[in-house]
């Protein structure tokens, strides 16, 4: 079992994200994103701390953390892939480039890697359709990495 | 309170107050204007598009659901007009497509003369009127309900789950406002 608590922001870090709004409930969704960034996912425990220190209802918080897409309430990984499905990189052989990746890793599109280090998405987009197709991990782009690319490009992350 | 204003409702004269919508202020009047996510204990909420009535100002016409547009003095206001009945079947047709076997929308759409719908008729567990959600926050106090999911996944779920055991066990105020009457019997509990 991955260990994935300690990783998680800390309430204290919560709180010093919440006083840096000044405790406001207007700013529910900046609060989500810093936690967000930090941890990669929105824990159940995050959001109901954040509901009590806000003031805001639990289900008014789910509200919001499901509606973006930015907000995931599933676990992630350290590092996000991201492999781009729109309509060039599609043409472009994306489904190819997206079965490597995901042979590659062992998880299917919206899943972690056992030992926590990737988590697995597609996107319509990302607006640089010329280096399609196209796959991103975190913010680094890669136009069409081959199998073996792809083997030395994942080695260099943690 | 503030002192009551003349607007004109299908041609006539109606005097209400600033503080009421276009729809109090007709209903007090006596026009009937079909509500769905309407509830007079709730603040407005605009989900259902039911209410739509026409405004009109010399050539200029819209469309704006009177249950969230509040009177003003000399609005002319029309809630039978042609271009309303077409926008009040239309929502029509799609709750009923929504949900074919809700008896609340079948009673709608026959009091609007609504018996087919253009649409594919589906089986939906909801139409997301929020009426219990609204509900369960602005009257109760208690929200243990809230949407979750956005677009065609949106849906109402007990936050956190356990909610439902807790609190809602001596309340289920809620179910009696559900249209669709499916949240109610879905969860085995129309009769308790
Ligand atoms: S379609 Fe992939 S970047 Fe535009
Ligand atoms: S009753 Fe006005 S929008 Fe639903």
């Amino acid at each position: 079992m991955p260990e994935a608590t300690e990783e998680l922001c800390s309430l204290d870090r919560i709180d010093r994200i919440i006083d840096r709004y000044g405790g406001q409930r207007s700013a529910l969704i900046q609060v989500l994103l810093d936690i967000q960034k930090e941890d990669k996912w929105l824990a159940e425990e995050s959001l109901r701390h954040v509901a009590s220190r806000l003031n805001v209802p639990l289900p008014q918080v789910y509200q919001v953390a499901t509606f973006y897409k930015a907000f995931s309430l599933a676990r992630r990984g350290r590092h996000l892939i991201t492999v781009c499905m729109g309509t060039a990189c599609h043409v472009r052989g994306s489904p190819r480039l997206f079965d490597r990746v995901s042979q590659k890793l062992g998880v299917g599109p919206g899943k972690t890697t056992h030992d926590g280090r990737f988590s697995l998405l597609t996107v319509n987009c990302m607006g640089c359709c010329a280096l399609g197709p196209v796959l991103a991990i975190d913010e680094d782009y890669h136009s069409n990495p081959s199998a073996a690319d792809l083997g030395r490009i994942l080695s260099q992350y943690e | 309170m503030a002192d009551n204003i003349t607007l004109t409702i299908d041609g006539h004269p109606v005097s209400a107050d600033p503080s009421q919508t276009v729809l109090d202020a007709a209903r007090s009047a006596g026009v009937a204007i079909p509500t769905l996510c309407h509830h007079k204990d709730l603040l407005p909420y605009g989900g259902c598009r039911l209410c739509l009535v026409e405004l009109r100002q010399g050539k200029r016409s819209q469309l704006v659901a009177s249950c969230g547009y509040y009177a003003k003095a000399g609005l002319e206001v029309h809630t039978r007009s042609p271009r309303v009945l077409r926008a009040r079947k239309l929502v029509l047709e799609v709750l009923l497509a929504l949900m074919p076997y809700s008896e609340e929308i079948r009673r709608l759409a026959h009091e609007n003369e609504v018996t087919e719908t253009r649409y594919q008729r589906t089986m939906h567990y909801c139409v997301l009127c929020g009426l219990c959600v609204r509900y369960c926050d602005e009257v109760k106090h208690t929200n243990c309900i809230g949407f979750v999911g956005r677009g065609v996944e949106r849906n109402v779920a007990w936050v956190p789950p356990d909610r439902y055991d807790q609190t809602c066990r001596t309340c289920f105020e809620c179910m009696s406002l559900c249209p669709t009457g499916v949240f109610p019997s879905n969860f085995g509990l129309a009769e308790v």
